[in-house]
């Protein structure tokens, strides 16, 4: 569904991701691990199309997103970091909006827009100008977005961030239920979630993969059963 | 490209700019119809003077005003990774909001349409000389958005690109006028100074508020509009590389 091969970026002569290449399948749930600035964000804009890539290629569902970018974005869903939402708009008119972009209008558009905000539990704050809203429900407007279209490629940029427990538990929940049907990778700095909702998780560390392989694959890997532990041994630290 | 163009339009019109731009070009084009161009007693009716040759000025500050969000609000907020993640191309992305802004300048201009009745009942002015002063004030208008859309690529303060695209505007209004033209041609062979002043927007200007619709004006300001929305794309292109 997923598959990433050698793909690099440079900004000047800095190496923000070098030569990685994974794949992520149907029914996969990938946990993207590392530190701040490990290339996480830059890996999944590049796979979005959102950035081309200094070299390699990024296919979604068999279609290079370098060669046919139109084509391969039509099949992901994308929650940027961020959670970029167009405040002037309410929550309905907003996912009106991107729903038409991907083409669903009329009623396939509302039948989108219903699933959409009861998946993302949007019923109260949906008539709300988006600028009225809280850090958590602008978070899941993003989410809702990304999930107009039942697409089969998820690509959520830290997807829990911002979230108090009880919904970050909630989207831990979501990311598990679409991931069975879905390819889904998502990128987080907290470990806990590996084991709450990923299939198989990478640590990227400067760019490189450092670690691959399921949650019990990685803590059985650290020796101390702790993925704490792993993740401290293996990324760089600022303080070195 | 249609879905970014009504939700553009309608982002005008939810939030203040497009009234705020709309009243204060309103109100200033009739003061200085009324004041400065001394609209009552020339007596002339057909608005050329009066009424049309003020509107460059008008436009060299409310039309960055108003297209000053265009690319630099998207890039602050973020919302252009959404944008960039759709499945469209950039270039449907960037006519689809340069023409949202047009279409609010067109309402502007369209709202001026006591003038022209107050002209037919005063006088009997050439109407179609009186049309074709639409159409050049549009197009001065729409270059100067297209500017504004060129700044507002480079940059996501939008501060910055107001005071940026005022000033090319501004340098492309007076740069016709006689005192600059005689102190360019000071420093600058005869050549260089007909190069120069060509790209005056007044000197396109003028021919259609005669009611001379000539090719060349046409092409210049077409010109200008494609090559900044081009570059634009260049602009937002080269920054994702």
């Amino acid at each position: 569904m997923i598959e990433v091969s050698n793909l690099s970026k440079h900004f000047g002569a800095k190496t923000v991701v070098n030569n990685l290449s994974f794949t992520v399948n149907k029914g996969e749930v990938l946990g993207f691990l590392g530190p701040n600035g490990a290339g996480k964000s830059t890996t999944m804009r590049m796979v979005t199309g959102f950035i081309s890539p200094s070299s390699g290629d990024a296919k979604i569902c068999g279609t290079s997103v370098i060669d046919h970018p139109k084509r391969a974005k039509t099949s992901i869903g994308y929650l940027p970091e961020s959670a970029p939402l167009y405040n002037d708009m309410t929550v309905r008119d907003f996912l009106k909006f991107c729903a038409s972009m991907r083409g669903l209008n009329g009623k396939a558009g509302k039948k989108a827009i219903e699933y959409a905000i009861e998946t993302c539990f949007l019923e109260s704050v949906a008539p709300q100008s988006i600028h009225t809203l809280s850090k958590g429900y602008r978070h899941r407007t993003c989410l809702a977005q990304a999930l107009l279209h039942d697409p089969e490629v998820l690509i959520l940029d830290e997807p829990t961030d911002g979230l108090d427990p009880n919904q970050k538990h909630e989207v831990r929940q979501l990311i598990k239920r679409l991931g069975e049907d879905k390819a889904i990778l998502f990128s987080t700095h907290i470990l806990e979630e590996v084991d709450a909702a990923c299939t198989r998780a990478l640590i990227i560390d400067q760019g490189n993969i450092v670690a691959d392989g399921t949650p019990a694959e990685l803590r059985k890997q650290s020796g101390t059963d702790s993925l704490q532990d792993l993740f401290r041994t293996l990324t760089t630290k600022e303080t070195e | 490209m249609f879905t970014i163009f009504k939700r553009e339009l309608k982002s005008y019109f939810t939030q203040p700019t497009a009234y705020a731009v709309i009243c204060i070009f309103l109100f200033m084009s009739l003061f200085l119809t009324f004041y400065m161009g001394s609209f009552i007693k020339t007596g002339d009716a057909n608005l050329e003077w009066s009424f049309f040759f003020w509107h460059p000025w008008i436009f060299m500050l409310l039309a960055p005003a108003l297209g000053m969000r265009l690319w630099a609000d998207e890039q602050r907020s973020g919302t252009i990774e959404l944008l960039g993640t759709f499945p469209t191309t950039i270039w449907s992305a960037i006519v689809a909001k340069y023409l949202a802004a047009a279409v609010v300048w067109a309402i502007a201009l369209l709202l001026t349409y006591p003038m022209v009745i107050a002209v037919n009942t005063l006088g009997d002015p050439d109407n179609l000389t009186i049309f074709s002063g639409y159409i050049g004030s549009f197009l001065v208008c729409c270059t100067f958005l297209a500017i504004t859309c060129l700044i507002s690529a480079f940059t996501s303060d939008q501060v910055t690109c107001l005071i940026i695209s005022c000033a090319i505007c501004v340098l492309l209004v007076v740069i016709g006028f006689d005192n600059v033209v005689r102190a360019l041609a000071q420093s600058f062979s005869e050549s260089t100074t007909d190069a120069i002043v060509s790209t005056a927007v007044l000197d396109h200007y003028r021919p259609l508020l005669r009611g001379a619709v000539r090719i060349q004006d046409l092409v210049y300001f077409f010109s200008i509009i494609g090559a900044c929305l081009l570059s634009t794309s260049a602009i937002l292109n080269a920054k994702r590389a």
